[in-house]
């Protein structure tokens, strides 16, 4: 269905996003606003997995964490999903069932990507078998460089396809993308191949997240929005640690894509350590006190 | 999905007329204002002249009013002849006493404590900036006082360097300025008139606006503290005839004055004949150019900027959108969603975008303007924001439609109102452009280096921003074409005009 010719860049002016990004953090964010968006941060969390060493046990703590944030307020929100690799799925399934938390899974050779198509469809496929809901791609970020726009475009279609029902995530990996305009075209050629989110990062590539490249990614979103009438999910992921940074990212999504965006359907933060410092916030603004970081369960 | 998403079962309310993006519901910042408690208004301030705070002559005051509320916050002296010789005499005695003899750099260094004082105190003058004129306090905080303090440093730099500034010329002070500053940057109109004038060795009798005098008194306050020699800075308040005292009166060496354009006539007028040195800052009605190969978000964003900086009353205001054919509705929907982000209300919550219009006057000229644009055949579109019953605010508003004939075209309503209109070529804009006795600023947005060369150079018009807008630097000049002025503050041009060259 593609008739964009990615080959024409839309510009995109590195100093106003920034300053845009900069004004956007003086929002400030008191009381019960505040609460009301650590509430919708954490339940829009990715909880995240990805090391070479996580194993069954890590994973099964992590999906317990997922369901049961902070012992002593169980009326709290649970996380959207817990993103785990390909061979971890069934684990977390199982461990998930019934809470109404997603299984995500990273695949396609990730974090590289550097894997035949074949492999990398192989690899979705597998994931998906396993149970998972969700499929976090990554894009050959070296034939993107070399303009290879097409064969970019149709790898992600075809990982659409692998995913049968599963959303696909598409991670751009901006950190190696390097300029914002590579990052909004990345971005709109992710949307047109049928991502049903456009996610910045692997994680595992500094710099990760940042807020400008969110911005550039929501502002395609709309774009996309503008022209087709498809609301794309967005995921920064990488980076995020702190519930202060949570909220500065909710107001991007707020101010540039309104109320529609801000639910974990269209929405989620891939992030490991963000939970604690999110649940540190909710107990503080509920108790006045900030808790000892060991009431909080490392998982 | 989760379960526990209280977000899902909230009804969408659009709020933008031709997207279904809405910014309205779900999640609503709570008010989040800036104390002022630390702040002390007397209920009465006095004229500042010789060093002193003394009462006018006439013993006549005037109300001040906060314009976000109309309570009245407190009442200012109002000068007369008598007060404003008073105050031209204590100056003369200064600039012929101790400051014009004064070394350069103690010169310098008073400046250098005055910008310091300023930085120290900035939370109060921000404050009380956005009491008594209305501007959100995220302006105030970052923009009118940093800067305010920047231009003091700036120039207390050059008072032992004037040599270089002016090569192989001896420049020597001019003697008593006489400076009339606007009110809608109290502070950092203050600040630009004050700094290069004593960074030179002149001295000067200062009037504020008489809606806007509050900073300019609590600066007197911090001129005292620094210990700056009496009658090197005199303060005096009152309304139009008060300034016209200081612009007729027979001592004064120079008249710099920032205000509108009928003002700034009537004093080229009053001075024709004299040997008095003039700069004068006045009206504008500045173009912004949107090109359709610009970064269109980004442009969206520096339009914003451009017309609803401290709620449109900016001389350099971007007034007059023209935006290329092809991109004209794109960029006006965009426009339009972005409008609606915009907050509008109490000037000291730190979430504001758009404070209060400064005066009642104000207000109904804006007003007035509205209905004029309605009368011209104007599409009117304003932001469906919520504004406060009381006080002085208009929504962020779009004039499309409007032809280069219209009032709401040429004349500058010093307000939230941008008129939008299209273009096809580089030169019909630059055309579009030019066609104002106006010419203080402008901005073209395009990805392209060479047409921003060929647009600048094109502009009858003294600022030109590439890709941005109301960028404001100490080291730069600023000043009008045409009917936005004569003569050019900040930066090197700056001094100028404050020296005799010999």
């Amino acid at each position: 269905m593609s008739t964009t010719d990615f080959s024409v860049t839309t510009p995109i002016d590195h100093v106003a996003v920034e300053e845009r990004v900069a004004r956007l953090n003086k929002r400030s964010i008191k009381k019960d606003s505040k609460i009301q968006a650590l509430k919708m941060a954490l339940s829009m969390m990715d909880l995240t997995t990805l090391e070479g060493k996580d194993s069954e046990g890590k994973v099964i703590q992590l999906c317990q964490k997922a369901k049961l944030p902070y012992a002593p307020m169980p009326d709290l929100p649970t996380v959207a999903a817990v993103c785990v690799y390909p061979t971890m799925v069934r684990t977390a399934k199982d461990q998930v069932k019934g809470s109404g938390i997603n299984v995500a899974s990273v695949a396609t050779a990730f974090p590289s990507g550097m894997a035949p198509l074949s492999v990398r469809i192989d690899d979705t496929k597998f994931a998906v078998d396993e149970g998972a809901d969700e499929v976090d791609m990554v894009i050959s970020r070296g034939a993107f460089l070399s303009g290879e726009y097409n064969q970019v475009f149709d790898e992600i279609a075809a990982i659409k396809e692998a995913c049968g029902k599963a959303h696909l995530k598409v991670i751009l990996e901006t950190g190696e993308l390097h300029t914002y305009e590579n990052v909004r075209k990345a971005s709109d050629l992710a949307m047109e191949a049928g991502g049903d989110f456009i996610k910045t990062s692997t994680g595992k590539i500094s710099p990760a997240a940042t807020q400008p490249v969110t911005l550039v990614m929501l502002e395609a979103i709309r774009d996309y929005y503008y022209k087709t009438g498809k609301m794309v999910g967005m995921k920064p992921a990488g980076g995020i640690r702190t519930a202060k940074q949570a909220l500065q990212y909710l107001v991007l999504v707020k101010e540039t894509l309104g109320a529609a965006w801000l639910n974990n359907e269209y929405f989620r933060f891939g992030a490991s350590s963000l939970a604690n410092d999110v649940l540190m916030q909710i107990v503080k603004q509920q108790t006045g006190q900030y808790q000892s970081a060991d009431y909080f369960s490392v998982d | 999905m989760s379960q526990t998403t209280e977000t899902k079962e909230t009804p969408y309310k659009p709020t933008s007329p031709n997207s279904k993006l809405d910014f309205a519901s779900v999640w609503e910042y709570a008010p989040a204002p800036e104390s002022s408690d630390h702040v002390e208004i007397k209920d009465q301030y006095q004229l500042f002249i010789d060093g002193k705070f003394v009462k006018p002559s006439k013993g006549r005051y005037f109300k001040s009013t906060n314009p976000a509320t109309t309570e009245v916050i407190t009442e200012f002296a109002e000068a007369t002849q008598n007060d404003v010789d008073k105050a031209v005499k204590a100056a003369r005695k200064a600039f012929k006493g101790e400051w014009s003899s004064l070394a350069p750099k103690t010169r310098g260094k008073y400046l250098y404590r005055i910008a310091r004082m300023l930085q120290e105190r900035s939370r109060e003058f921000s404050v009380l900036e956005s009491m008594d004129g209305g501007k959100p306090i995220r302006e105030s905080r970052d923009v009118d006082v940093p800067l305010a303090a920047a231009h003091f440093f700036y120039y207390a730099g050059w008072a032992d360097k004037l040599d270089y500034a002016f090569p192989g010329k001896t420049p020597e002070p001019l003697g008593v300025c006489g400076q009339i500053i606007p009110w809608n940057f109290p502070l950092l109109m203050l600040a630009w008139k004050i700094a290069p004038a004593l960074a030179c060795g002149n001295t000067v009798v200062l009037k504020p606006a008489e809606t806007t005098s509050l900073t300019a008194l609590k600066f007197a306050e911090l001129v005292k503290d620094a210990g700056v020699p009496a009658g090197v800075i005199n303060i005096v308040t009152g309304a139009g005839q008060t300034g016209a005292e200081i612009v007729n009166h027979k001592d004064i060496d120079k008249i710099a004055f920032t205000g509108s354009t009928g003002v700034g006539k009537l004093i080229q007028k009053s001075l024709a004949g004299t040997d008095k040195k003039f700069t004068l800052e006045l009206g504008g009605k500045g173009a912004l150019i949107v090109f359709e190969d610009a970064p269109i978000d980004q442009a969206v964003e520096g339009i914003i900027n451009a017309i609803f900086f401290n709620q449109g009353h900016v001389c350099c205001a971007g007034s007059r959108l023209l935006v290329q054919e092809g991109v004209a509705d794109l960029v006006t929907q965009k426009l339009k969603d972005r409008m609606e982000t915009l907050i509008v209300g109490d000037p000291l919550d730190k979430n504001t975008d758009i404070g209060a219009i400064n005066s009642s006057q104000q207000f109904e000229t804006i007003n007035s303007y509205l209905e004029i644009g309605v009368d011209e055949g104007a599409d009117v579109y304003q932001s469906k924001c919520s504004i406060p019953e009381n006080g002085y605010f208009i929504r962020p508003t779009l004039l499309a439609n409007v032809a280069q004939s219209n009032r709401v075209v040429q004349e500058e309503i010093f307000g939230p109102v941008l008129t939008v209109q299209t273009f096809r070529t580089a030169d019909e804009a630059i055309d579009k452009a030019n066609n104002t006795p106006f010419g203080l600023a402008g901005g073209v947005w395009t990805d392209k280096g060479s047409k921003i060369f060929k647009v600048g150079a094109g502009l009858r018009s003294g600022v030109v921003w590439a890709n941005t807008y109301n960028k404001f630097d100490p080291t730069s000049p600023f000043g009008g074409y045409k009917e936005s002025g004569v003569g050019r503050e900040g930066g090197l041009h700056g001094l100028s005009a404050y020296v005799k060259l010999k």
